[in-house]
This record gives C-alpha cells, sequence and structure tokens, in this order.
C-alpha cells in the first residue's frame, strides 16, 4: 500500500454501490438465468484523503460521484467495500455507533433550499448536531450557535428566522454551519455552490477555504466546477462512468492531464479570455448508461485515441509519485 | 406563536367564517346560561307560535323554546364532530404516517385497510355501524370517526412518502438523528398541514352525517336536541305553515359547516412559517 | 450597417403586492445582423425580463412601460397582438433555459417539432415529419428519427436542449434569443451546445443574443457583450475590449472575481449585493457596492455614452475621469 495510506483520515477501498434495476426487467433475466442487471453507480473506487487537505472529486453527471459521498456516509448502503475513518472501519458498524460517528463526519448539500427543514429556525436547525451529540445545556448550545453563525458571516439576528425569509447564499451558509457546529474533522461538500448565483459561488468557496484551515477539517469536495475545484483541492480525482480515471495533485492534473477524458473534460471549460479560444477535444456520442457496461476501459467508445488493447481490463495504477491513471496507453 | 390578525382581515370571507365558527363555538360552550329558557320545559299555552321577542325563534308543538333548544342542539353536534374529527386524526394520522414511512408489508397491510373501509359509501357506513350497535351518542361518534380514517391516513401516508425523500430529512440522518428523532422532528411536522384543510372539512361532513343520522332516526335520541333531528321534526310542518320550525336548524346547519369549509385553508396559511411576512 | 434590432430605452416594472418592482431601467443596445451578442450579469440583473420583453411575453403584474424595440424596422411594441404572433417563433426565436421543463411532457418531441411546421409553414403531416427529422439531424441529435417519436423525460438534458434548439430554429428566424441554454448542463455538453448555436448562426445568417451569468462562455462565443446590473445596462463592447480593458467598475469587479482553470487567481468577490429592485433609489444602482462612488451617482443615472470604438459605458466616474463626457 502506497506509504500515504497509513496516514490518511479518510481511506476508501473498493467501494461498489450497483442499485438493483426492479421490475419485469429482472424478473425476466432471472428467468432467462442471467444476473439481474443494476445500475452500477460506483464500480470500484479507492481513495485516500489526508488530515487537513482537500481531495476534489470531479466528473459529469452520473459518474457516481455523489453516490461515493453518501456511500462514505452510509446514507446509502454500500454493496461492497470499506470505507476507513481514522481507524473505525464505517461499513462495520451498527446503527448506533455509525449514528456517534457523525458527530465527526458531515455533510454540505448541494440544494440550499431543498436541504434546511422549512419549518425549523436557523437557530433551531444549527443546534440539533448539538443536542445529537453532545451534553451541551440549552444556553450553552444557544451560545455556541452564536458563534458558528458568526464564524460563517451570518448575523446572530438571523437564528430565529426561517429559510424562506433568506437569500440562496444565506441559506448555503446556514447548510455550512450545521455542518461544522460539532467541530467535525471530516466534511463532505456535495457541489455546495453549485445551485448559488456566480458571485455568491466566490464568497462559499472562499469561505469553505478559511473554515478550513480556522478550524484544521479535512474536506472532500464534490463538483463538477473545474474552476472551483482548482482553487479549494490539493488533490483531485475524476470518476467517468463509476471509477476514477485519474488522480494526481492538482497542479499536476491541470498542467498534465494525462488520461483523454480529462484532457477532454478541461478543454471543455470555457476560458474568460476571448483570445484563448481553443480546439476542444471532442469526445464522440454521450455518456453511456450505467447499466451495461461493456468490459475493458469506460472510454472506449467514445475516446479518439482508442486501439485495440483497450477492450482489455484497465486499472487506476501510478505512472508517476502521486499521479495514477487508469488508461493503457500511458 | 403571534396570531396575524392583520392578515386574517385581509381575508373577509374567512375572517367573518372564523368568527361565525367562534359564535357557534361559544354559545355551545355557554349555553346553560346563554339559553333563555330550558329546552325541555314545555309550555302549552305557547305552542306552535311564530317568532316573536318572547320566543326570537317560534315554539314547537309543546311549546318549547326554539332558540334554547338550537344552542342546546349545537352543543351535541360540535362535540359529536370535534371528538370524531380528533380520534379519527389522531388515528389516521398515526396509521398513515406509519405506512409512508415504514412503507413494505406494513403500509400494504394499512392501505388494504383503508381500501376495505373506503369501498363503502360513508353514510351507509355509518348507518350500518349506528343501527347495529345501536344510536348511543358515543356510537355515534365512533361510526361517524371510523369512516373518516381513511381519509387522512391516506393523506398523511403520501405526504410523508413524499418528505422522507427530501433533501432535510436526508440531512437530518447526517446530523445525526435516530430514525424515530427525524420522523417526530422533520417529517411529521412537514405532513402536517393538508391534514388541517382536511380536519376542518371533515367537521363540516361530521356535523352534516350527525345531522342527517338524526334525521332519520338513527342518531342522537329526543329529548336530546341536535339540528338534524330538529329539521325532521320540522319538516313535518312545513305544509301547515310553521315555517321556522324548519328554517332555523336547517340555516345553522348550513352555514357552520359552509364556515369551516372556508376557514381550512386560511387555518392551513396560518399554521404555516413560511407565510410569515408574505401576504 | 442597418441593425437587426434596436432596443430603445425599455423599461419593465412589475406590480407586486410589495410594491413596484422596477425590473429593467432605460435598456438600450443593438443587434447588428450575423452577430453574437452576450448579455451577462448575476441573477435579478434583468437579463431574463429582457429577452421576454423583446418577445412581448411580459404578462401581468409585467408592464413594459416604456421603450421601442424596432425589429427589421418595425417598432415591436406598436404591433397588433395578431402580427406579433407571427414574428414569435418565425422571425425572433426563444430557447428558455430548462428545456426538459420547457417541452411539453405529454406530447412526443417530434411531434412538438412538426406541430410548428404544420402552424407556420402550412404544410402537410407527412412533410412536417421529414423535415423535423432533418433539423433533429442538423442540431446533432443521433438516430433522429427513433429520437423523435420519444418523450421529453426519455432524453438526456443535452439533447432536450438541442430538440428546444431545433424548435426555435424550425422557421428560420433572423434572430434567436438564447436563455441560459447550458446552464444545468455537463461541462462538455455545454460546450456542445455553444459550438451548436455558433454554428447554426453561421450557416443560417441569423444573429444570436446570448444570455448568461457564465462570462467564459461569453469569451468564447459572443462578438460583443452587454453587461447588465440590476435592471440597468452598464457597459457594452466588443468582446476582446470587454476583458481587456473594461471600463465600469462592476464589469471589472466581475471579471476579477471568477475562478478560473487558464491562470491562478486571487478570487475577489464583488463587495455588497445587488439592491434590491423594489422602489430602487434614483441613480446608479451600483452606487452601493462601487469603489469609485461620487455624490452625481446617487442621484442621476448614468447615461450609455461612447468610450471608444464600439464601446459605450455608462458611469459618472468614468465620464470625469476620462477628461469631459465623450459625446
Amino acid at each position: 500500500m502506497p506509504s500515504r495510506w497509513r496516514v490518511a483520515l479518510l481511506s476508501v477501498e473498493g467501494l461498489v454501490k450497483h442499485f438493483p434495476l426492479g421490475g419485469a426487467g429482472a424478473w425476466l433475466d432471472r428467468l432467462g438465468g442471467q444476473a439481474p442487471r443494476s445500475v452500477r453507480a460506483v464500480d470500484g473506487v479507492s481513495f485516500a484523503v489526508a488530515p487537513g487537505e482537500t481531495l476534489g472529486l470531479v466528473g459529469e453527471s452520473g459518474c457516481g460521484k455523489s453516490t461515493v459521498a453518501r456511500s462514505i456516509l452510509r446514507l446509502v448502503e454500500p454493496t461492497a467495500g470499506r470505507v476507513i475513518f481514522g481507524d473505525v472501519d464505517l461499513t462495520a458498524l451498527s446503527a448506533e455507533p455509525l449514528r456517534r460517528q457523525r458527530r465527526n463526519l458531515q455533510m454540505v448539500f448541494q440544494d440550499p433550499t431543498a436541504s434546511l427543514n422549512p419549518r425549523l429556525s436557523v437557530g433551531r436547525t444549527v443546534q440539533e448536531p448539538l443536542q445529537r451529540h453532545t451534553t451541551l445545556g440549552a444556553g450553552e448550545r444557544r451560545a455556541r450557535v452564536a458563534e458558528v453563525l458568526a464564524q460563517v458571516g451570518l448575523g446572530a439576528e438571523l437564528v430565529d428566522r426561517y429559510p424562506h425569509e433568506l437569500s440562496g447564499g444565506q441559506r448555503q451558509r446556514v447548510n455550512i454551519a450545521r455542518a461544522i457546529a460539532t467541530r467535525p474533522r471530516f466534511v463532505v461538500l456535495d457541489e455546495p455552490t453549485s445551485a448559488l448565483d456566480v458571485s455568491i459561488r466566490v464568497r462559499a468557496i472562499l469561505l469553505l477555504d478559511e473554515l478550513r484551515s480556522t478550524l484544521g477539517m479535512t474536506y472532500l469536495f464534490i463538483s463538477h466546477d473545474l474552476a472551483s475545484v482548482k482553487y479549494l483541492a490539493h488533490r483531485v480525482a475524476v470518476m467517468y462512468l463509476g471509477t476514477i480515471v485519474e488522480e494526481a495533485s492538482t497542479a499536476e492534473l491541470f498542467t498534465r492531464p494525462l488520461h483523454p477524458y480529462t484532457q477532454a473534460l478541461l478543454s471543455a471549460v470555457p476560458v474568460p479570455d476571448p483570445d484563448r479560444r481553443h480546439a476542444r477535444i471532442v469526445l464522440a456520442g454521450e455518456v453511456p448508461s450505467p447499466i451495461d457496461i461493456l468490459g475493458g476501459c469506460r472510454l472506449r467508445g467514445r475516446c479518439p485515441l482508442a486501439q485495440p488493447v483497450c477492450a482489455e481490463p484497465v486499472t487506476l495504477r501510478a505512472v508517476a509519485p502521486a499521479h495514477r491513471v487508469a488508461c493503457h496507453l500511458v | 406563536m403571534p396570531w396575524p390578525w392583520r392578515r386574517l382581515a385581509r381575508n373577509r370571507l374567512s375572517f367573518a367564517a372564523l368568527g361565525a365558527i367562534l359564535v357557534v363555538t361559544v354559545a355551545a360552550l355557554l349555553a346553560p346560561w346563554l339559553a333563555p329558557y330550558d329546552p325541555d320545559e314545555p309550555d302549552a299555552a305557547a305552542a306552535l307560535a311564530s317568532i316573536s321577542v318572547r320566543h326570537p325563534l317560534g315554539t314547537d308543538l309543546y311549546g318549547r323554546d326554539q332558540l334554547s333548544r338550537l344552542i342546546h342542539a349545537g352543543r351535541v353536534d360540535l362535540l359529536v364532530a370535534l371528538s370524531a374529527t380528533a380520534i379519527a386524526l389522531t388515528l389516521g394520522a398515526t396509521l398513515g404516517a406509519g405506512a409512508g414511512y415504514r412503507g413494505g408489508w406494513v403500509d400494504h397491510l394499512v392501505m388494504r385497510g383503508v381500501d376495505a373501509v373506503m369501498a363503502f359509501p360513508a353514510f351507509i357506513l355509518a348507518l350500518a355501524i349506528t343501527a347495529a350497535l345501536g344510536n348511543s351518542t358515543a356510537n355515534v361518534v365512533a361510526a361517524i370517526a371510523l369512516t373518516h380514517v381513511p381519509i387522512y391516513t391516506r393523506l398523511i401516508r403520501g405526504e410523508m412518502l413524499k418528505a422522507r425523500e427530501t433533501e432535510y430529512a436526508e440531512a437530518a440522518r447526517t446530523v445525526g438523528n435516530r430514525p424515530h428523532q427525524i420522523l417526530l422532528y422533520h417529517l411529521f411536522p412537514n405532513c402536517v398541514p393538508p391534514l388541517i384543510v382536511q380536519a376542518t372539512l371533515a367537521m363540516g361532513f361530521a356535523i352534516l352525517t350527525v345531522a342527517a343520522l338524526s334525521f332519520i332516526g338513527l342518531g342522537i335520541q329526543p329529548p336530546q336536541s341536535e339540528w338534524g333531528q330538529m329539521t325532521a321534526e320540522g319538516a313535518g310542518y312545513v305544509v301547515s305553515g310553521e315555517w321556522w320550525l324548519v328554517l332555523f336548524p336547517g340555516l345553522a346547519i348550513m352555514l357552520t359547516v359552509l364556515a369551516f369549509n372556508l376557514v381550512g385553508d386560511t387555518l392551513r396559511d396560518l399554521l404555516d412559517p413560511r407565510m410569515r411576512g408574505v401576504r | 450597417m442597418s441593425e437587426l434590432l434596436q432596443v430603445h430605452n425599455l423599461t419593465v416594472h412589475f406590480a407586486t403586492e410589495d410594491g413596484l418592482v422596477e425590473a429593467v431601467d432605460s435598456v438600450s443596445f443593438s443587434v447588428r445582423p450575423r452577430e453574437i451578442l452576450g448579455v451577462v450579469g448575476e441573477s435579478g440583473s434583468g437579463k431574463s425580463v429582457t429577452a421576454h420583453a423583446l418577445l412581448r411575453l411580459i404578462r401581468p403584474p409585467g408592464r413594459i412601460v416604456r421603450g421601442e424595440i424596432r425589429f427589421e424596422g418595425a417598432d415591436l411594441l406598436a404591433l397588433p397582438e395578431e402580427q406579433m404572433g407571427e414574428v414569435r417563433g418565425a422571425r425572433i426565436a426563444l430557447v428558455f433555459q430548462s428545456p426538459r421543463t420547457a417541452l411539453n411532457p405529454v406530447l412526443t418531441v417530434g411531434g412538438q417539432i412538426a406541430r410548428l411546421y404544420e402552424l407556420h409553414q402550412h404544410v402537410s403531416r407527412a412533410e412536417a415529419w421529414r423535415r423535423t427529422i432533418e433539423m433533429l439531424t442538423l442540431v446533432g441529435i443521433a438516430e433522429p428519427a427513433r429520437r423523435a417519436r420519444q418523450y421529453a423525460h426519455q432524453l438526456s438534458g443535452g439533447m432536450c436542449q438541442r430538440v428546444m434548439i431545433a424548435m426555435a430554429i424550425a422557421s428560420s428566424p433572423r434572430l434567436l434569443i438564447a436563455d441560459e441554454p447550458t446552464t444545468g448542463l455537463d461541462v462538455s455538453i455545454a460546450a456542445q451546445i455553444l459550438d451548436l448555436l455558433r454554428g447554426l448562426g453561421r450557416r443560417t445568417g441569423a444573429s444570436i443574443v446570448l444570455i448568461t451569468h457564465d462570462l467564459g462562455l461569453v469569451a468564447e462565443a459572443c462578438d460583443r457583450v452587454a453587461v447588465m446590473h440590476a435592471g440597468q445596462l452598464v457597459e457594452i463592447a466588443d468582446v476582446r475590449t470587454l476583458f481587456k480593458r473594461p471600463l465600469h467598475p462592476y464589469t471589472q469587479a466581475l471579471v476579477r472575481s471568477i475562478p478560473r482553470i487558464d491562470r491562478e487567481v486571487a478570487m475577489e468577490p464583488i463587495p455588497g449585493a445587488v439592491p434590491s429592485l423594489l422602489a430602487p433609489a434614483p441613480g446608479c444602482r451600483y452606487a452601493d457596492r462601487c469603489a469609485r462612488v461620487l455624490e452625481v451617482c446617487r442621484r442621476e443615472r448614468p447615461v450609455l455614452r461612447a468610450a471608444g470604438a464600439s464601446h459605450e459605458v455608462a458611469c459618472h466616474a468614468v465620464e470625469v475621469e476620462s477628461g469631459t463626457a465623450v459625446r
């Protein structure tokens, strides 16, 4: 095992999540003697996050990054694989010990409106994690809530307001406040800025960065906004159709992307400089369905560099220190 | 929670409806002190008298003051409707929330039970129950309650299915809530608003049902006055010209039910934190 | 050079229960033939409302209070509704945001496009279907005959957007307005859609108004750019000038604030927040957020003035700093 895994705060090993297809189709599959098909949302993902770092997880819709996030927190139950947090195997815990671990493993959700209970005030929402995980009294909780709200840049007077009275940016800050209330060691950020307006997005990113260093947290930053990831993340893993295709330090990934998918993805990001209109690497067709996945490299049908060898199964392997790629041609 | 009178006042119809319900409720509560006469006291000399200053709503065959009877009857009607609705609401909400949250065989079992009850026309079912069990007030309440349970069960089950899938429910789990805490503090409160509208409408239905049952003699028994029973009696006097005996009880039923129907939406809006600060 | 579209002092108000929302305030710009004009702004800047106003799609409580919209010589605001109906969809087309929700869920996508042909071009059902398949191929949908018989929910977001574009260009409009056509789409699909729009513009000679909050898109695709803030148009220039030498403080702040992957940038958020459009203060609406605010800014709304070839700015500070107001 690479040495960095020994000091990892979170280590994901061989994570798999398949959603079985129900209904007539599956029944007919079984009848015909075939194993019932499923949506292979996450199909063998392994990575590690060191304490204090931000790992960016990027990919387009359907690549499985959100499912990875939910599997790590066991909001959905992994089909296979292990998640080691510190020295605890999260996947082996029963309900109550798992619940207790949540003090240290939090999540900021994508949709700031949908992730806040509309009937609870800001104060009530933010103090709930404290209620569930600490023995602080009501007064102490109130004080802590005020402190956390200040940390995310919200005034204490918002404590009695309801989500619908706040702007999108403020709601997302409440979301963040709730996640950091118990001073967790690890926070999963699931597209925390996608639903925000462009100028608010910048502030949210800066806030998240500041909180990480001030409170000594570790992040898994899931996003499809590559520019934000470039700013916030120390290392980046690129996902496609349920697997990681490339993983490297941020600087390395953005300057020397090796996997054709990473190259295509980066070339598609519009750059706000009219003199730098570059030729795009275009992948043919659209992302295939995660149900019937062909053997070999998953990019095979769309890759401009595809060779016969690409029909062989491919593994994620190190081609340079701290740079892993899953491609036969590298 | 401060009652936003201002907002209520803007919606005049609902305000009037709420006022009407308040009047009926207060009158029902204060019946013994409000009614000018003993509702059961006969006065042969004043039998079948039309409306007058002494008897504002007239008298019946036995000379009993109709106004007093009406007020006392309102008591019964409201009590029956309220108890039946409360029981149905509690039972239905519990069943429906459980079914929606657990899913699986629990859901199936509860919903088939609901289907079974709903297969019968509500009034026929209430009728059958009171006929079978005997027509005491308690039986009437039970019968009406039973026919109303399915509505609440279905309603809250639907809301629960939606609430279960929301991102805030997921967040509640992430934060460290145990399943029963998610249900109680997050899901259930968000399922309640449609129930309130339904409950007020159901109050109206309940009053109609008890009135109808009493109209055909299967509900509240005389000498206890009840609006439906009074209407039934009064109906027999229309041809002979004592119009006041049927009109006032009938109006009482109609206006009360109408008021409940109108107030439902407004009540729900008042209890929704989202409507704060919004007109 | 005669402009295809000339908007002059367009003002749109919404009479809400809380008061008058002045969503668009005296906006003036023009669109030339065969060009792609970008309209950039945050949410609440009035760009979508402007787009809807161009097609007279503003419904009560919204109202076009004043202004002139000259399209191919005629003032659209003065046209009777019947004639406006002929312009809409046929001469000026609009591609909406959220493609999946803008498509009718109970009709097949092919059916929706074919109907347009039947209505506007008065052709038979069979001919309309033939043209539909042709159009779907043109917008880059694989297996067009099969896809045409599917429903909106069976198509991906990118495909739905292509269908929307197909519907928009079905009658070869002279002007295509695309309202946030790539929001919600993956980066690579967004890039494909943008290429598609540009290609269509070149091929048909239509002009495109691209409404977006994404400066990257604008830099990639547009010839000229108009920047809107809180209902006011603050700067309009050709794309290179806008990015290289932005003059309006808001434009400058906007360009400085965005995260980029091509260079290391200290993202500086724009100070303050977009002001409420409910009974707004007179004068420049950027005044409370502006580092170079002058006293006159709060009193008098700055007017768009030329600041160079194909470059107009509405800013008192710029006027003052350039010596005299350039006329």
